[in-house]
């Protein structure tokens, strides 16, 4: 009988010490075969990705793989993610690129129409990761212009953070750039254990 | 002899300029009926202010480029760091027409608030390539 209880009780310990190990973070979801392949491959210490203590973080929202996306919108900003938006906000920006947050950012009919269907086709009232799928939960109005800062979601994940560390923080600037402080935002990991603020350190809650 | 070499020389150097990767770009816009061509005036044009649209302080191409094309920039809004424009530092410049042409299209717009002219835009690729 007590053989059997030992037995059962290391049996639970291990399964919940795998399960510790496994989950990144709270919003650990098995979603697809294809997405849990994909990270596997990019197992070797090359691709730029800050690494957790444990295991290697999955992409909170998938990548942005779009070459032509990457390089026409991530040639002035960080290339935000498709899946940081909903659709109706992507068709907004990708109807007004020539007078775009004030800058003129206009493309010929070709690259705008492939953008267009890239980012409405991967939006995140599309995704298939839950943490992309928060960003369409709604926006606040704000100046009227679609923004992710301004995203019910995103306020509520840096509602804590001093304005004065981002605002005033020459290496940051702004809540618009990710990837100051989101180390791996550019692999779509936005997990809190991989912020590193600059000039002020790990931001851990 | 010397001078004759020297002549030669300078010859080959004013030659250089109209040649390589921006050469195409100078004869389309010789073809509009601009030219000639100066650095100099490539320099003090990149270097001039303008008001912006939004009343939001006046612009250049410094801006974001700064004045000293040799050394990198930086957008003026994200921060995000703009490779050298100079041709002697980074040599990819000027090499893909289409691409030239849609940044000059985009930022003429945004400095200017008007497409540059074949005249400002072959002494801009003259400025770059003189760098």
């Amino acid at each position: 009988m007590k053989k059997t209880i030992s037995i059962i009780a290391l049996g639970i310990l291990s399964i919940a010490s795998i399960g510790v190990v496994m989950s990144s973070s709270e919003w650990s979801e098995r979603e697809d075969e294809e997405r849990y392949g994909k990270e596997y491959e990019s197992d070797d210490h090359e691709d730029g990705v800050f690494r957790d203590a444990w295991l290697d973080s999955r992409a909170d929202v998938h990548p942005a793989e779009n070459q032509i996306y990457q390089s026409e919108c991530g040639g002035c900003h960080f290339a935000y993610q498709p899946g940081l938006l909903p659709g109706k906000d992507w068709e907004r920006i990708m109807d007004s690129l020539v007078e775009h947050y004030g800058d003129d950012a206009s493309l010929d009919e070709l690259q705008t129409a492939e953008i267009r269907g890239y980012l409405l086709d991967n939006a995140a009232d599309r995704a298939r990761l839950s943490r992309a799928r928060a960003f369409s939960a709604g926006s606040d109005a704000g100046d009227g212009l679609p923004r992710i800062t301004n995203t019910r979601y995103f306020k509520r994940e840096h509602y804590e953070i001093p304005a004065r560390i981002v605002r005033s923080n020459a290496e940051v600037g702004s809540f618009s750039n990710c990837q100051a402080c989101h180390r791996s935002a550019g692999a779509g990991i936005y997990n809190e254990h991989q912020v590193v603020i600059p000039g002020v350190g790990k931001w851990d809650d | 002899m010397k001078i004759l070499i020297a002549f030669v020389m300078a010859g080959l150097a004013a030659t250089s300029m109209a040649y390589g990767p921006a050469a195409k770009l100078i004869a389309g816009y010789r073809n509009t009926g601009a030219g000639p061509f100066s650095p100099d005036a490539g320099r003090s044009a990149w270097t001039q202010e303008h008001p912006s649209s939004s009343g939001a302080g006046m612009r250049s191409c410094a801006s974001c480029h700064g004045s000293d094309i040799s050394k990198a920039g930086r957008h003026a809004k994200t921060g995000k760091p703009i490779e050298p424009m100079a041709l002697s530092v980074n040599p990819a410049r000027l090499t893909d027409a289409k691409t030239v042409e849609k940044w000059f299209r985009r930022n003429c717009r945004w400095t200017l608030g008007r497409e540059c002219t074949p005249q400002e835009k072959g002494d801009f690729i003259q400025f770059i390539t003189s760098q």
